[in-house]
């Protein structure tokens, strides 16, 4: 895969009062992850090469991927796959990096979706919908030791416009 | 809307008339805004201005006032460089969502390219991670954050 041509097309920066390996631990640890990604529980391979997979509550395969960069604590990238088989045919594979920055005694967290073509605002809401949520309460698990209970509906922009590109969706 | 707009969404575990007082009152902007207060009585019309250590940084006008749910004002930092800049636009909408507040601040009404946006950019993510970490623990985060993006 040519790294490239990826573009970021999304990105979050989120400020936490942390220190880097914590923040860390959040995004690749099952059990902590699943406090703050609606339930989901991400399992991560930490080497290049390793797999990268979601599961939601029930245990289903949800996103799947492969690590392209690991530098704990500074920086993972991986793909993201959701598992939906027309998606990455139609719209290519999705690449996400989370890069951790000592802030003074704070940590910058940034986020960015990379996709190797242009994609429609429709397309990317799903992504702009659930990144500030996931994040913000992956922030508050670390500072407060709760997660927040954010009551979201499906992302119905982007569904909405997977449908009309024929892509199924569950 | 205008472009370029920049667009910050976060999610607090407060009450919106918590998330209003924060946004308004002049001591507690001061503790999570890095030492920014703010003065003005935030009705439609009325003047605000942002002052640290009594020197002024950023003045406007209320352009819209709907206690607890959107907060508008225009956006004129007391620079230099802002002054040559058009005057931006900065949006509040505090939405809640179940037990926590979607807030949404867009900043609009930006000249391309400009010393606003580039500050801008980087300076609300600080903000409005430290006004949620106030509202959630008491603690804003620290104000040597700032400094460390320069």
């Amino acid at each position: 895969m040519k790294l490239d041509k990826f573009k970021p097309l999304t990105v979050y920066t989120i400020y936490i009062a942390a220190t880097p390996e914590k923040v860390w631990e959040a995004l690749t640890s099952a059990e902590f992850s699943q406090k703050y990604f609606f339930g989901n529980s991400v399992k991560v391979e930490q080497k290049v090469g390793g797999a990268y997979i979601v599961r939601t509550p029930d245990g289903a395969l949800h996103i799947s991927g492969e690590v392209v960069e690991c530098d704990p604590p500074r920086k993972l990238t991986f793909t993201f796959n959701v598992n939906w088989p027309a998606l990455i045919e139609k719209l290519g594979p999705t690449l996400v990096s989370y890069e951790i920055e000592q802030a003074g005694d704070a940590v910058k967290l940034t986020m960015s979706e990379s996709h190797d073509r242009p994609l429609s605002d429709d397309i990317l809401s799903g992504g702009r919908q659930g990144w500030p949520a996931i994040l913000s309460s992956l922030k508050s698990v670390l500072e407060t030791g709760k997660p927040l209970a954010v009551k979201m509906g499906p992302p119905a922009r982007m569904l909405a416009a997977l449908k009309e590109l024929g892509i199924a969706t569950p | 809307m205008s472009k370029p707009q920049f667009v910050y969404v976060t999610y607090i575990e407060t009450t919106a008339e918590k998330l209003w007082h924060a946004l308004t009152d002049g001591d507690f902007h001061e503790r999570y805004w890095f030492g920014h207060h703010a003065t003005s009585d935030w009705k439609v019309g009325s003047t605000y201005r942002f002052s640290k250590q009594g020197k002024p940084s950023v003045e406007g006008k209320v352009l819209e006032s709907d206690p607890p749910r959107r907060l508008a004002y225009t956006w004129d930092p007391c620079s230099e460089d802002a002054r040559r800049e058009r005057t931006s636009r900065v949006t509040f909408d505090l939405e809640p969502r179940g037990k926590v507040i979607k807030l949404t601040v867009t900043h609009d009404n930006l000249d391309e390219g400009g010393n606003t946006l580039r500050d801008i950019s980087g300076g609300w993510p600080m903000v409005i991670a430290s006004l949620k970490s106030f509202l959630e623990t008491g603690k804003p985060l620290p104000v040597e954050l700032v400094a460390s993006a320069a």
